[in-house]
């Protein structure tokens, strides 16, 4: 068998076999998919439990005008505030409202009395019942019949629509894009580094163990890093899809699972159908609604196959580039601590693009967002954050072109540093040194 | 024709030299060690033998051809700076290597088995090398470097790290590599084993070869006419005229030990003639330098210079 797949299998198989690989595994997509199902799973929880509400309304602008909801009941008394206090909440555990007599002005203060934390539902329905009311009042003090005011309440959809090549008009979300856009842009910084710092450490592991010398007696150093590189990527290809398809899973079964029975219906229908109606949502309801329903279109508005096509391309160019270079820093120095004042510089490029995200963003068609998608250091996070925009294909064609030159070139330079200073023990190195090695011959 | 030859062998790094020349010419199924201080360049030289580093100038012959890349599966090099994967099962670790010496999985796995049977080590196939105690792990290095029959095997230091009881082991195992037909290249700074183990030599100094040849004839060159001579007399010998020159005398247990250098072109036996009326012999020889003395004489020698 070629020496250099017997490396890449090594390095391969005694990274997937790790407990720590089978716990991010495992651990990433239930995360995930919690970070998209809990928010809703947990709004709807909370508010499960019944509460109801006693309404002490020594105005009477109020009465009747609190509506029994889902979860909250309201009934009036017309007891004095210790009395009632007494009553609702110390004998039946509910919740009370005080509204109190005002002389001159309206009633715009209310205290509301519970024994536990009310609840943000309840809170918002109280303010917002209040509140209309009160305008109410006060609109047909003027004259204005209020339901004229309703009536002018228009809400505007603004549907922003793109133009794409070949006059395919599509239907896109901005808040879709920029989320997905986020997202994207710091999984494959996360990705280039987590797995970058594995080859670094990886190739640290061999110059301190003393083994290298053993192994480079039998295959050429490029061999050994380009095996280890190599190996290293297809680890993080696996736990790549690993996470896409345990991601699918995992939110099927909490779909399934958790929402079964107590699902509210219209959650249902979204979760089920996928699909995203025009609807209207009320003025006084929880938002619970939309967050899932910006969920559910999130999911729906990806272009998998292009984002999951660039994604790996990305990931692999942009781990090819960083990793080389890593290679070259844990083959250069002895000790763990020396590899800061070489990492920070080769890292900066890539801390430096995720910074830029806000600027991206705002503008993803912007000179600055296109230097940066061409410059290989900074193009495979750059890139991923404008892909959901849509990319003209040229401005793909050279930023994939100069990001395989670049990773080219800095294997090539890696290489070098690397099979020098593998062999270099008890030397304290610095730049000048390295700029030596990369003129030694071999 | 030798084994292995490196002819005027030149290697410069950014800022020195490290091999000036270098010539070694290794006969086959001899042990040849490679001597020389701290950072004379022997390691260098191994490495270039091992095609991990390139020459400059020069030529380094393989059974008379010049050396090519996959000839490093004919040869099996233990590092001086050696280690394994701590993380690693021994077993697995043992096939690796193996495999990227070239050898089939199988194979490598019956042999293995033999070696590990043979060191008495077949209970760690399984344990991790972190494991393992610094003798151990020398152990299974050394196994791992003669598995796939090198014909050139190149030890550097290889009894650091090991017991007495596991240096024998070892230096039979060396021996016994010889006998099937492996040559050795051996580079170490215990002199004692040097002696005991190497056919020939080569003494390496600031990057130039300043002593090579039969381990014997370079011995023989070296001795300076010195014999003793260990007798019972009442009283210290009296050597007459200029031929004699007592160095040195101890006495123990009523005996005399007497260090004579013989001058003038007198044989030995014209010494013993003028002891043996005074006193009564009981041991004559000459005395050798050994490969320690040699070593270090040479070394300030050339640091003289």
């Amino acid at each position: 068998m070629n020496k250099t797949l017997l490396i890449i299998k090594r390095e391969y198989l005694s990274r997937v076999r790790k407990k720590s690989f089978i716990i991010m595994t495992i651990l990433g997509p239930v995360l995930m998919a919690a970070t998209i199902i809990l928010p809703a799973f947990l709004a709807d929880w909370s508010e499960a439990t019944k509460k109801n509400v006693a309404v002490l309304d020594e105005t009477g602008w109020f009465f009747e005008k609190f509506n029994d909801q889902e979860n909250i009941t309201f009934y009036y008394i017309t007891d004095d505030l210790e009395t009632g206090k007494n009553k609702a909440i110390s004998q039946k555990g509910d919740l009370l409202l005080y509204i109190p007599r005002t002389e001159l002005n309206v009633p715009v203060n209310a205290q509301l009395f519970s024994s536990k934390q009310p609840g943000l539902n309840v809170t918002a329905y109280i303010r917002n019942v209040m509140k209309t009311e009160v305008e109410n009042k006060k609109l047909l003090a003027s004259g204005i019949d209020p339901d004229i005011i309703k009536s002018t309440k228009v809400n505007i959809n603004l549907a922003t629509i793109r133009i794409e090549e070949g006059g395919i008009e599509k239907k896109s979300n901005t808040e879709v894009e920029v989320g997905l856009s986020i997202f994207a842009g710091i999984m494959i910084y996360f990705f280039i580094f987590m797995f970058g710092a594995q080859v670094l450490k990886g190739v640290m592991e061999e110059k301190q163990s003393r083994i290298v010398e053993v192994i480079i007696s039998s295959v050429k150093p490029y061999q050994l890093m380009l095996g280890k590189i190599i190996g290293i990527a297809l680890v993080g290809l696996t736990q790549f899809f690993l996470w896409i398809v345990l991601t699918g899973v995992f939110l099927g079964v909490f779909q399934a699972g958790i929402f079964q029975g107590d699902m509210p219906e219209n959650l249902m229908q979204l979760g089920q159908s996928g699909q995203i109606t025009e609807q209207s949502v009320p003025l006084n309801s929880v938002d619970e609604l939309n967050k899932f329903e910006m969920i559910t279109e999130i999911i729906n508005g990806i272009n998998f196959k292009i984002m999951i096509f660039s994604f790996i391309f990305y990931f692999l160019g942009g781990f090819l580039l960083y990793a080389s270079l890593f290679a070259a820093i844990g083959g250069a120095v002895d000790q763990d601590a020396d590899t800061q004042q070489f990492m920070l510089p080769v890292s900066i490029p890539l801390v430096f693009s995720v910074m830029m995200v806000g600027v991206i963003i705002n503008q993803p068609d912007s000179p600055l967002a296109v230097w940066m998608s061409f410059i290989p250091f900074t193009s495979p996070v750059t890139m991923m954050m404008r892909i959901p925009f849509g990319v003209p294909i040229w401005q793909i064609w050279v930023s994939a072109g100069l990001l395989i030159l670049g990773f080219i070139a800095t294997t090539w330079l890696a290489a070098k540093i690397y099979r020098t200073g593998i062999l270099m023990y008890g030397k304290k190195v610095n730049y000048i040194e390295i700029w030596k090695w990369l003129k030694n011959k071999y | 024709m030798s084994l292995l030859r490196a002819i005027n062998v030149t290697k410069t790094y950014a800022n020195h030299k490290a091999l000036d020349s270098v010539s070694i010419d290794v006969a086959p199924q001899s042990i040849f060690g490679l001597l020389g201080p701290n950072g004379a360049g022997k390691t260098t030289l191994i490495r270039i033998i091992n095609m991990i580093l390139a020459k400059d100038q020069g030529e380094i012959l393989l059974e008379g051809k010049p050396i090519r890349p996959t000839d490093t599966r004919y040869i099996g090099y233990l590092p001086e700076e050696r280690g394994l994967y701590k993380k690693m099962k021994v077993g697995e670790q043992a096939l690796y290597l193996a495999q990227l010496k070239g050898m089939p999985r199988n194979e490598a796995y019956k042999k293995l088995k033999v070696w590990f049977d043979k060191f008495e080590i077949g209970s760690w196939w399984n344990k991790k090398v972190e494991e393992l105690s610094k003798g151990m792990q020398q152990k299974v290095q050394f196994i791992v470097t003669v598995l796939h029959n090198p014909k050139l095997l190149i030890f550097d230091e290889p009894f650091s790290g090991f017991d007495p009881i596991n240096v024998n082991l070892l230096k039979d195992e060396i021996l016994k590599l010889r006998e099937d037909g492996a040559t050795i290249i051996f580079s170490t700074h215990n002199m004692a084993s040097v002696e005991e183990l190497c056919d020939h030599i080569a003494l390496i100094n600031n990057s130039k070869t300043i002593l090579s040849g039969e381990i014997y004839e370079i011995i023989n060159s070296f001795k300076s006419n010195i014999f003793e001579v260990i007798y019972y007399s009442p009283k210290e010998l009296l050597l007459k005229g200029n031929d004699f020159d007592i160095i040195s005398t101890v006495k123990t247990n009523g005996s005399f030990a007497s260090r004579v250098k013989i001058l003038n072109n007198r044989s030995s036996n014209e010494l013993l003639q003028q002891i043996i009326p005074q006193a009564e012999v009981t041991a004559f020889q000459e005395v050798l330098p050994s490969i320690n003395d040699i070593f270090i004489q040479e070394v300030n020698k050339s640091k003289n210079e």
